[in-house]
């Protein structure tokens, strides 16, 4: 074991010592993935790739296929290719840690892509989570600086809900304590499931008689639920609703008018950054000096981390070309039964 | 008491709602169901008027309104539809883990279908593409249905283990299909089975004709079970009984219509409805609590009495009770039916009597999948998009529904229309914590107890009616 580490930390040494001294040599990214279940991180994959093999560098990738120890595996395996760095998706933010680890003690850099885990050695790169919730509440107060706000919330057990959330009220705070802005509802929704934000949305239009003005709906599946509730009321299109994820039936909801704003976390922007960044760690760069880096200590235990934190892209009637020109969507899907000449993208 | 034989003679200390009772052959645990059910309408309504900021104090609840009780029982109709067919599996002895996950797979199927293939071949709205989906939704649920009946009846694999199974790779087969992107919005008459907007309800007239019909088919019903009685010489149920369960059904009848037709149009869909059909909007003065629309000046408000539109039966409601009328038919009338209850109560016994019970699993499971069918068009079509989530947790509500409403899961026990009224009291759980803005927490906490609960009355009921 012993004899094993010091081969490692030897070839550390190497690694690191050929890399600084001889720039011209093609760098190696890796990239640990968690799965490949979710449409996304093809994307994501994609944008990484496409920036890497640009800089004349190469790209190595695995797939956990959703599973701690298959990562693990996955990791140690990479670490014997001899990257410059890894980039990490966590299926499992506490159980990659002891891998983290060996890739640290390989003299590996390592960057935690989009989930974090927390090795304060590691660069976090993701999107603003509270920020999504901010912007959400920022669009909103555009349209309704004041009003009867209903508030749909995602699954209680998930972070994500609460974090969203406060987002939304550090904006709206000002506004609720000087009266404008009352809260008339506010539920969470059973796995962030639409039938769930549908029922909720129905009771709360009930409980109220309709005396709902705008709806904070935190992702954009649950906003097709909301919509459809208040379709029923004939509301659908003069009550505002928000979501986030850029979800293609939200980003037509937005051209049709039925949905102010998709917040969109565009992956590819995300891969892109991350390259980068991984591309100025492996040319030996200190992390703190790679732009946009920022120190996070948001995490379960508080450590502290560099982090690049992405602002996610507001989507509404104004800037759906946005989504166009990335590719993320066709003119065709975003413009599905939009009346001709009501949003610039769809002319 | 305990120890009385069971065909014994009525002894002379029983009271007299116990005698009425027995004389009419009132299936008290439904008595028990309704009155448990009224207490939670009633309390519900009562702290939605007190609990709510502006409420309208201890009679101005919102539960008790013609609104919430229309959306209820759209609210129910999913799950509704799909417990009628959980209850003959529970009764086989069998369980169905798998319906949420095989909703998702044809919801996205349907949607994909009418959405992403058959809109931009056809032309988006084509008046051919709604028939299409419902039918390949019917047959792709009770192809799935007949697939897990084919591997738990002859591949000899526990029903558990295989709707287990089922559960995890049907949704990620819908997941597959849909490469998990939202499927929406569906097809415009598609849309209407889900019940939303003015064309998805028939309309007061349709709805009181129904009523009508229905309550000359209880009466019919009612002759025509007396008649069969004294043929094949039974004692027939005293008179008076007949008459009661008589008007007692036809007023249940025509007040649920006399509920359904008071909901009126909502102002804004009153509004777009009335200027789609050239339908003047009369001049008045404007009130807040009003239902009606009226002009005044040029602007459309609400007001007292003005043009209102009543909504009558929606759609999904009249497939829910289509659903319910039919199993019952096909679980008390049909050689189907009565084996089904013969094999869930003794499955030895039914297969040395005859009964090919592997068919027999195989068609239960197949009808099952049908009815997960019916409530996937119900869903999507209401949520007016078919999504990776849809689904989730259902085979959980569909199976504790069925249970609420009295189906043993001993096997051989239980009824249509038990675990209808089962989903009914379970949605009017989490539509009452959801008019009382409850975090949902408390309605997990306030569900689970219910089943528990209902489950422990039963056991108590059965062994002291022994």
């Amino acid at each position: 074991m012993k004899f094993k580490i010091l081969t490692l930390l030897a070839g550390a040494v190497l690694i690191t010592a050929s890399s600084t001294a001889v720039m011209a040599a093609g760098k190696t990214i890796a990239v640990s993935w968690k799965t490949f279940q979710e449409e996304r991180w093809k994307t994501d994959e994609a944008a990484i790739k496409k920036v890497v093999e640009a800089a004349g560098d190469t790209y190595l990738s695995t797939d956990a296929q959703g599973s701690a120890q298959k990562q693990a595996a996955d990791i140690e395996s990479l670490i014997s290719q001899k990257p410059d760095v890894i980039l990490v998706v966590a299926f499992d933010s506490d159980a990659i840690l002891p891998s983290i680890q060996k890739i640290n003690d390989a003299g590996i850099k390592s960057i935690a892509y989009d989930v974090q885990f927390e090795d304060p050695s590691a660069l976090y790169i993701t999107f603003d989570n509270v920020g999504v919730g901010r912007i959400m509440a920022q669009e909103m107060l555009k349209v309704k600086p004041e009003g009867r706000y209903a508030f749909i919330k995602g699954d209680k057990g998930d972070p994500n809900a609460t974090f969203l959330f406060q987002g939304q009220m550090e904006v709206l705070k000002p506004a609720m304590d000087a009266g404008k802005i009352t809260n008339v509802c506010e539920t969470f929704t059973d796995g962030w499931k639409p039938d769930n934000a549908q029922k909720n949305m129905e009771q709360c239009l009930t409980s109220t008689n309709n005396g709902v003005d705008a709806v904070l709906s935190e992702n954009d599946g649950m906003a097709s639920g909301v919509v459809a509730a208040l379709d029923a009321q004939g509301l659908a299109g003069t009550v505002p609703v928000t979501g986030q994820d850029g979800d293609l039936a939200a980003i037509n909801r937005v051209a049709l008018g039925t949905q102010l704003v998709s917040v969109w976390k565009n992956s590819v922007d995300l891969g892109t950054v991350a390259a980068k960044a991984a591309l100025a760690l492996a040319d030996g760069a200190d992390p703190a000096s790679i732009a946009g880096v920022t120190k996070f200590n948001g995490g379960k235990k508080g450590v502290e981390m560099n982090a690049i934190l992405l602002a996610p892209t507001p989507i509404t009637k104004d800037n759906i070309q946005v989504a166009i020109d990335a590719g993320h969507i066709t003119k065709e899907q975003a413009c599905a039964g939009v009346t001709a000449g009501s949003v610039p993208a769809c002319n | 008491m305990a120890e009385q034989s069971g065909s014994g003679p009525a002894t002379s200390n029983e009271g007299l709602f116990t005698r009425l009772v027995r004389a009419a052959e009132i299936d008290t645990r439904m008595l028990g169901m309704i009155a448990a059910m009224f207490l939670i309408w009633v309390g519900f309504d009562v702290l939605s008027g007190i609990l709510r900021p502006g409420g309208g104090g201890l009679l101005g609840g919102t539960f008790l309104t013609s609104r919430n009780l229309w959306i209820l029982l759209v609210q129910t109709s999913v799950i509704a539809v799909m417990t009628t067919g959980m209850v003959l599996i529970i009764v086989l002895r069998q369980i169905d883990l798998s319906v949420g996950s095989m909703l998702n797979v044809v919801a996205i199927t349907a949607g994909v279908l009418q959405v992403f293939q058959l809109g931009p071949w056809l032309g988006v709205g084509h008046p051919i593409i709604w028939i299409i989906a419902v039918l390949v939704a019917l047959l792709l649920g009770a192809a799935i249905g007949a697939f897990n009946g084919v591997l738990i009846a002859y591949g000899q694999i526990p029903s558990f283990i295989v709707t287990l199974g089922g559960l995890i790779a049907y949704r990620g087969i819908a997941f597959l299909i849909a490469s998990g992107v939202t499927v929406a919005p569906m097809d415009k008459t598609f849309k209407l089975i889900g019940g939303n907007g003015p064309a998805a309800s028939i309309g007061p007239v349709w709805s009181w004709v129904l009523a009508a019909v229905a309550c000359v088919a209880i009466g019919i019903a009612v002759v025509g079970g007396r008649r069969r009685r004294v043929q094949f010489g039974f004692k027939p149920k005293p008179v008076w009984a007949e008459i009661l369960s008589v008007v007692v059904g036809c007023a249940a009848v025509l007040g649920t219509t006399a509920v359904v037709n008071s909901y009126l149009y909502p102002p804004k869909v009153a509004e777009r409805f009335a200027l789609d059909n050239n339908i003047p909007i009369p001049t008045g003065v404007e009130a807040k609590a009003g239902l009606a629309i009226c002009k005044a000046g040029d602007k459309v408000v609400t007001c007292l009495d003005g043009l209102s539109f009543q909504t009558g039966y929606p759609i999904p409601v009249l497939i829910m009770i289509a659903v319910g009328l039919i199993m019952t038919f096909v679980a008390k009338r049909t050689r189907f039916g009565r084996y089904v209850f013969a094999t869930g109560g003794n499955p030895e016994a039914a297969e040395l009597a005859g009964i090919n019970t592997k068919r027999l699993t195989v068609m239960v499971f197949t009808l099952m999948g049908g009815l997960v069918g019916v409530s996937a068009i119900i869903a999507s079509a209401r949520l007016d998009a078919a999504t990776t989530a849809l689904g989730t947790l259902n085979e959980l509500y569909v199976i504790a529904a069925a249970v609420i409403g009295g189906t043993s899961l001993a096997g051989g026990i239980g009824t249509i229309y038990g675990a209808i009224l089962g989903a009914l009291l379970m949605q009017s759980l989490q539509s009452g914590m959801g008019l009382l803005n409850a975090d949902s927490a408390y309605t997990d906490v306030v569900t689970g107890l219910v089943l528990v609960l209902a489950v422990f009355v039963d056991q108590v009921y059965r062994r002291r009616v022994k």
